[in-house]
């Protein structure tokens, strides 16, 4: 049993490499993931990956902020400390609308930017998980799990021939810890 | 890119059942005008809907041409196989501004509309109808300047609208670049011009009902009204359109942008509607607050509707990417989006423009709605059935037939 963890298909050109996922899907190839240094358009139709749920999050996570910023203003100002403010009621609701507002937004923008950060693993201090280094730069990569497709020498082959430039065999997932 | 088999000189048919509702329309609109004008009491309230419905139909077309501008401003390439739509209506704001030009001076001249600064004796010390604050602002308020600034304002918007429209037409026989380049430089010029006097014309012709009280939002209030309304009018055409199975080219991406667009300033025309009101309640100064008395108290169920169709309706049904994308969803938010604005004008101007005689809701404000949206699909569907639907020669072409989102 080899060591060999993740096959990488080193592409130098978009469409040459749209053409091998083609070819690897042709053949029930499992393609674990694609990195490219920019984006392509239609490439998760192609490869069927779901749609973020990005914007759930946002909404329950924006309703937090309106709940809190309402929960705030009603105890402190008319639960706790009543004041008399130009003659309004103490529960005057258009006045609390615009800090309901900046805090929905506040919520909303805060905790995106925490599951942004959660779900690509770049929190502060931590190395970024790279597959292969020049995915950010040049190069356009296809990776393949090893352990999951047996035939290592057909799918080297048809990489090759859909033009990839390299076809790297990894023994560990992810580069950037050395 | 993938090619298409799109009839690029497809033209619509402007017949059978739009042509006759419309007509129909028309008709009841005459007929309920005629109605207000048998009627002594009637003729404030009569007049007051007539400039209702007028001037949302004038702005609904001069934003038309705004929303021409706009793409090409933008250099948007996504709308250029829509672009027909917004032309259309573009080419029949001239008729729309006769039709308010008219409206204004009649009123004017029947002393049935603007009343607080236009009467017998406002302006005189001597007159014991002298009133000190109209009397201030009578060298702006004034029927020469008024009229005059209302006529040039509605002039520009209008020679703007028929050269845009106008070029684009002939890059349909011509090719090349040059009437894009030519519309590219213009639209920069309309939309400083416009930017600066929409808000001068909607103090004008809606906020001088009541000539007492003033708000410095008012005009970015109006013009997120006529913005919204007139991207609703342009969606609900290209969903009808594509229904009755022109357009094939337009796909749920185009749909998606007028959506979010239509989302998006709604929540816009809140946040002004919000600013105008939050300060003037927060102030709470007499002569500021008397606006907003008089609606609580007399209007109080069309304050509430106004928000409750102008806001959360588009916000809770247009929130999600897919509502957006769905031809029926969009079309149904765009006409309650329609409505909801005609009741937005309506709490604008009925408190301030009729005093004597009876206000209500009836067969005068629901006919000459009628009427003016008759007329408005009538005219509009009558120049979009002149030209081919698509500009063949719009560099941005092939990019908006791949628009994809």
């Amino acid at each position: 049993m080899s060591n060999i963890k993740y096959i990488l298909g080193s592409f130098g050109d978009p469409d040459e490499m749209m053409h091998g996922i083609d070819k690897l899907q042709e053949n029930n190839i499992k393609i674990h993931d694609v990195y490219t240094p920019m984006p392509i358009h239609g490439i998760e139709a192609k490869l069927g990956i779901k749609r973020s749920r990005l914007d759930v999050l946002a909404f329950f996570c924006g309703l937090t902020g309106t709940a809190s910023a309402f929960a705030l203003i009603y105890l402190t100002s008319v639960v706790d400390w009543r004041h008399n403010i130009g003659g309004k009621p103490a529960l005057a609701l258009p006045d609390f609308i615009p800090i309901m507002f900046e805090l929905t937004v506040l919520f909303c923008a805060f905790s995106l930017v925490g599951a942004y950060y959660a779900s690509t693993h770049l929190f502060p201090g931590r190395a970024p998980r790279v597959m292969d280094l020049r995915a950010t730069d040049d190069r356009f990569i296809i990776a393949i799990d090893a352990k999951e497709n047996a035939e290592h020498s057909v799918i080297d082959g048809l990489l090759k021939d859909a033009g990839a430039l390299e076809v790297k065999y990894n023994e560990r997932k992810y580069v950037s810890y050395e | 890119m993938g090619t298409h088999n799109y009839n690029l000189t497809e033209q619509f048919e402007f017949t059978g059942k739009a042509k006759t509702l419309s007509i129909i329309a028309i008709v009841i609109g005459i007929a309920a005008i005629g109605f207000g004008f048998s009627k002594e009491t009637l003729h404030e309230r009569t007049f007051a809907n007539l400039l209702l419905m007028a001037y949302y139909f004038a702005c609904v077309c001069m934003s038309g041409a705004f929303f021409l501008a706009v793409q090409f401003v933008a250099q948007a390439g996504w709308s250029a196989s829509i672009l027909r739509v917004p032309e259309a209506m573009a080419k029949v704001l001239p008729i729309a501004v006769v039709i308010l030009l008219v409206v204004i001076g009649l009123g004017l001249y029947t002393h049935n509309l603007y009343h607080h600064w236009h009467a017998e004796g406002l302006t005189d010390p001597n007159s014991e109808n002298y009133d000190k604050l109209i009397d201030g602002k009578s060298s702006f308020l004034n029927v020469p300047f008024f009229m005059g600034r209302q006529f040039v304002f509605l002039t520009v918007y209008s020679v703007f609208a028929y050269f845009l429209a106008k070029w684009s037409n002939n890059e349909d026989v011509e090719g090349g670049l040059n009437s894009y380049r030519k519309s590219f430089k213009y639209s920069c010029v309309f939309l400083v011009i416009y930017g600066f006097t929409t808000p001068i014309f909607a103090f004008d012709t809606v906020m001088s009902l009541e000539a007492h009280w003033f708000s410095t939002m008012f005009g970015w209030y109006n013009f997120a009204a006529m913005w919204v309304s007139s991207l609703a009018a342009i969606a609900i055409i290209l969903i009808l359109l594509r229904k009755a199975g022109y357009m094939s080219w337009v796909n749920n991406s185009h749909l998606h942008n007028l959506g979010q667009f239509i989302f998006g300033f709604s929540i816009f025309w809140t946040y002004v509607w919000f600013a105008q009101f939050m300060l003037i309640y927060y102030a709470n100064i007499p002569e500021e607050t008397v606006y907003f008395y008089n609606r609580w108290e007399n209007y109080e169920f069309w304050w509430y509707l106004n928000l409750v169709l102008n806001f959360l309706s588009p916000v809770l049904l247009l929130m999600d990417r897919d509502n957006k994308r769905q031809e029926n969803v969009l079309l149904g938010v765009s006409i309650v989006v329609l409505c909801g604005h005609w009741v937005d004008y309506y709490q604008m101007i009925m408190p301030g423009a009729v005093e004597k005689g009876e206000n209500g809701f009836g067969f005068i404000e629901i006919g000459t709605a009628l009427g003016f949206v008759g007329l408005f699909t009538f005219t509009v569907l009558r120049a979009l059935s002149k030209k081919p639907l698509i500009a063949k020669n719009h560099p941005f072409l092939q990019e908006s037939l791949n628009h994809h989102l």
